[in-house]
C-alpha cells in the first residue's frame, strides 16, 4: 500500500519554479541534448541550469560543472540523463539545493533486470529518504502546458488544453501528443511513467483529478504492480472528473490454469474491463478512439440523457448515423417529438424528412439550418444532437473555385457565400452547445478529407472538432453517456 | 503464489451462501438410505440425490448426481449406489437429497482470484454452452447494489433475464442478492479462493443455486 500522496509534491513536477538538467549534453544526438533544447526552446519561464562535467555552453546556456553550483532554492525539479550508477549522488546534491521532484529518463533499471530492478528499488527507496517525488525512471518526460514546460526526449510540445495524460508507454505519450495537436483539442500535463518505481499511473490520476488545468485524464497502462491501489485510486478519481484508458496486453496470461468454471471464464480482460465499469472509466479499444473520447469530454458537455436528435443535411450519412443510435445500448434515437415536427414544418418546404434523423432534404435557405439546429438543442426531450452536413457547401465551393469559368460568371459571391454558412454551422454548433449546455457533436468525413473546409477550420478555432464519421460521434457519446450515468448512481 | 487449496463439500459451500442471503434448493443431508427416503418424503418428490463430500469436485463426471427421482424406491437405489461408488480418496461422505429445482434458463455466478486485483464476482449465461458463449461480466469484491445492477444490464444476452416462453422475467432484486451475497461470502473470509455456482438455475423468476463449491486456500 502507499501512502496517500501530497498532491502540493506534485506541482514541483508540473509546475517547477526551476530545473535543472543533470547530464545536459553539447551532442545533437544525446537525449542529454535533447531534454536541454526542449525545455529551453518551449517558452518555459522559470530558470533552467544545465549540468556538465566538462562545463561549457549548450545551446547558449553556460552550465554548471555540477548541482553544488546551483543556487539553493532555486530549483525544485531535476530532468536526470545521467547513468543509473550517478544518480544517487546526484540526488543528494540535489536534495540539498532544495529540490523535490525529479524525473529520471535514464534507462538501465527494471526493464534491464535484476541488477536494474534492485537499482530502481533502491532509488526509489532513496528518493522517499530525500523527500524527492519520483517520476520514471526510464521515462520520457513531461509536458505542462500552463507553464511552457517540455520536458521530454520526444515530440511534439501540443497546444494547450484540458487533457491530462500519464502514460506506461513514452509512445502512446507522443501518439496522443501528436493527436492533440492534428485536432487542436490541447493537452494541461502529460507524464511518461516509465518504470513508475515510485510513482504509478493511479498516483497521477489522483494529481489530475485535483488539478484545476485538468477536465479529463486519458491514461495508457500495460502491467499494474497493485491493481487494488489502482482501483481504489481511479474510481475515487473518476468520482471528480472523467478518465478515458487504453489498456495494452489484455491477453498475456489468458490462458490461465484454473480449477473452477468461474476461474476459467476469469481472463485478464474481462476481469479488466469489469474493474473500468465499477471505476467509471472509459475504456477504449483503439489509440486513436482513447484520444478522441478524451478530446469529447474536453469539449462537450456531459448529456443529461440518452435521447439523441440527429439533424442532417448530408442525405445517407443521416439514416446511418440513426441505426447506429438505433443500436447502441446506451443511446436512444428520439422518436421525433410533435411540437418539434410541427415547428421544422413551418419553417420547410414539405420534403423534409418529417423524422428523426431530420433531413432537410435540400430545402434549406440561408438561415434554416442555424433555424432547425437550435430548436433541436433546445428542445426538452434532446439530450445531445448529432450535426451532419458541416461543410459541403464549401466543398461545393472549392469545385466551382477550380473550375475553369472562377473567377466570373457570379461564382465568386456564391463560393463566398457556401463558406459563410459553414463557418456559421459551425459556429452554431458551438454556440448552441454552450447555450443550451447539451453537446452537439458534429460529423462529416471532411475532418479527413478536407481539413482545410471553412467549417472544419471554424470547429478548430472555437476549440472543437469534428468527427470523421458518425459512428465515431456515436461511440463518444456513449462514453459521456456512461459516465454521466455512472457518476449520477452513486451520488447520493 | 498458486498456494495449495481445498474446496468446501457442496452442502458447507451451500450453506455459507444461504447466510449470505442466497437462494439455495431446499435440502437435507443424510447418512444412509433410509434417511435419504425419509428427506426425499419431508422435501417433496421428485428430488435430486449427490454423493457430498469436502473432497468431492467433479460430481457430475463421475456420474454422482441422480436426478429427478420420483418415488422412494428410486432414492433408495440411488442413496445406495452412490454410497457404493465412493472411493477412499474421497474420504468421509454423505447423501445430498435436494427437491429437484427445475427452470428453462440457467445462469453461471460466482467468484475467482484474479492475479492483479484479486478476487472479483461474476455472472454469465448459464448451461451446457457457458463456456462457448463466455457471455460473463466481472465486478471486483466488495460489490455494491449498484455495482451488481449494472453487471445485468451489461450481459451480452440480456434478453436472458426477461420473459422466457411462459416464465417470468427475472427477479432483479434477487439476482442482485446472488451477486452482492457472493461477495459477502468472500469478504468475510480472506483465504476463499473461488465458489462456483452452477446452475444458478431460474425457476419462477428466482435464481437459485443448485450447486455450488467453495475453494479456500489450505
Amino acid at each position: 500500500m502507499t501512502a496517500t500522496p501530497n498532491l502540493d509534491r506534485y506541482r514541483a513536477l508540473f509546475e517547477p519554479k526551476g530545473i535543472i538538467v543533470a547530464g545536459a549534453s553539447s551532442h545533437p544526438g544525446k537525449f542529454g541534448f535533447v531534454a536541454a533544447h526542449n525545455i529551453l526552446a518551449h517558452g518555459y519561464r522559470g530558470k533552467v541550469f544545465l549540468t556538465n562535467r566538462e562545463g561549457g555552453t549548450i545551446l547558449d546556456e553556460q552550465t554548471l560543472r555540477s548541482v553544488d553550483e546551483v543556487p539553493e532554492g532555486a530549483a525544485d525539479l531535476v530532468f536526470v540523463c545521467t547513468p543509473p550508477a550517478s544518480i544517487p549522488d546526484l540526488l543528494r546534491s540535489c536534495a540539498r539545493k532544495g529540490v523535490t521532484a525529479a524525473f529520471v529518463s535514464s534507462a538501465g533499471f527494471g526493464e534491464a533486470g535484476e541488477e536494474g530492478l534492485r537499482a530502481e528499488r533502491e532509488l526509489a527507496d532513496l528518493c522517499a529518504e530525500l523527500g524527492i517525488l519520483l517520476a520514471g525512471p526510464n521515462g520520457q518526460g513531461i509536458i505542462s502546458t500552463p507553464v511552457g514546460l517540455c520536458a521530454q526526449i520526444i515530440a511534439p510540445y501540443p497546444p494547450a488544453g484540458r487533457i491530462a495524460v500519464a502514460s506506461q508507454s513514452g509512445g502512446f505519450v507522443q501518439a496522443f501528443l501528436n493527436y492533440a495537436r492534428s485536432t487542436g483539442v490541447g493537452v494541461s500535463r502529460a507524464v511518461s511513467a516509465g518504470n513508475s518505481a515510485a510513482t504509478s499511473v493511479g498516483d497521477y490520476l489522483e494529481f489530475f483529478a485535483a488539478d484545476p488545468a485538468t477536465d479529463v485524464s486519458l491514461i495508457y497502462v500495460e502491467g499494474l504492480a497493485d491493481g487494488r491501489a489502482f482501483f481504489e485510486k481511479a474510481r475515487a478519481a473518476a468520482a471528480k472528473k472523467p478518465i478515458v484508458v487504453l489498456k495494452g496486453g489484455v491477453t498475456a496470461g489468458g490462458a490461465r490454469a484454473a480449477a473452477s468454471h468461474t476461474g476459467a471464464l476469469a481472463t485478464n480482460d474481462r476481469v479488466f474491463d469489469g474493474m473500468c465499469r465499477q471505476a467509471g472509466l472509459s475504456r477504449a479499444t483503439t489509440v486513436e478512439e482513447a484520444f478522441e473520447i478524451a478530446a469529447s469530454f474536453a469539449v462537450h458537455p456531459l448529456p443529461r440523457g440518452r435521447r439523441v436528435f440527429v439533424l442532417t443535411t448530408a442525405g445517407g450519412w443521416g439514416v446511418i448515423t440513426a441505426d447506429r443510435i438505433a443500436q447502441s445500448r446506451d443511446l436512444e434515437l428520439l422518436p421525433l417529438p410533435a411540437d418539434l415536427r410541427a415547428a421544422f414544418d413551418a419553417k420547410l418546404p414539405p420534403r423534409w424528412s418529417r423524422n428523426n434523423p431530420a433531413d432537410l432534404a435540400g430545402s434549406e435557405t440561408r438561415d434554416t439550418v442555424l433555424e432547425c439546429l437550435e430548436l433541436g438543442v433546445a428542445h426538452a426531450d434532446v439530450d445531445a444532437v448529432v450535426l451532419l452536413g458541416v461543410g459541403i457547401q464549401s466543398n461545393l465551393g472549392d469545385l466551382e473555385r477550380r473550375g475553369r469559368f472562377y473567377p466570373g460568371h457570379g461564382l465568386e459571391r456564391i463560393v463566398e457565400y457556401h463558406e459563410r454558412q459553414d463557418t456559421r454551422y459551425a459556429s452554431a454548433a458551438v454556440e448552441l452547445s454552450r447555450k443550451y449546455d447539451k453537446p452537439v457533436l458534429v460529423a462529416t468525413e471532411l475532418a479527413d478529407t478536407q481539413p482545410g473546409n471553412p467549417g472544419i477550420v471554424k470547429l478548430k478555432e472555437l476549440g472543437a472538432f469534428a468527427y470523421p464519421s458518425s459512428h465515431q460521434a456515436a461511440t463518444a457519446l456513449e462514453h459521456l453517456f456512461r459516465y454521466r450515468r455512472w457518476r449520477d448512481r452513486r451520488a447520493s | 503464489m498458486p498456494a495449495t487449496t481445498s474446496t468446501l463439500s457442496e452442502w458447507e459451500s451451500k450453506r455459507r451462501l444461504a447466510a449470505a442471503g442466497i437462494p439455495v434448493a431446499p435440502e437435507q443431508l443424510c447418512a444412509d438410505p433410509a434417511a435419504a427416503v425419509a428427506a426425499a418424503a419431508e422435501l417433496g418428490l421428485p428430488v435430486a440425490v449427490k454423493l457430498c463430500g469436502p473432497a468431492i469436485a467433479h460430481k457430475t463426471e463421475r456420474g454422482l448426481v441422480r436426478l429427478g427421482l420420483r418415488d422412494a424406491e428410486a432414492v433408495r437405489a440411488a442413496a445406495g449406489e452412490l454410497l457404493a461408488a465412493a472411493r477412499p480418496a474421497d474420504g468421509p461422505v454423505e447423501l445430498l437429497v435436494a427437491r429437484m429445482v427445475t427452470g428453462k434458463r440457467e445462469l453461471i455466478a460466482g467468484c475467482a482470484t484474479d492475479p492483479t486485483f484479486g478476487r472479483c464476482v461474476m455472472l454469465g449465461i448459464g448451461g451446457i454452452f457457458a463456456e462457448i458463449l463466455a457471455d460473463v461480466v466481472f465486478r471486483l469484491v466488495p460489490l455494491s447494489r449498484t455495482d451488481a445492477e449494472e453487471m445485468l444490464d451489461e450481459l451480452t444476452y440480456r434478453a436472458w433475464l426477461g420473459p422466457f416462453r411462459g416464465e417470468p422475467a427475472i427477479d432483479r432484486e434477487r439476482l442482485v442478492d446472488v451477486l452482492v451475497g457472493l461477495s459477502k461470502v468472500a469478504e468475510e473470509d480472506p483465504q476463499l479462493r473461488s465458489i462456483d455456482v452452477n446452475p444458478l438455475i431460474v425457476a419462477d423468476g428466482v435464481p437459485i443455486a443448485v450447486d455450488a463449491l467453495i475453494e479456500v486456500e489450505a
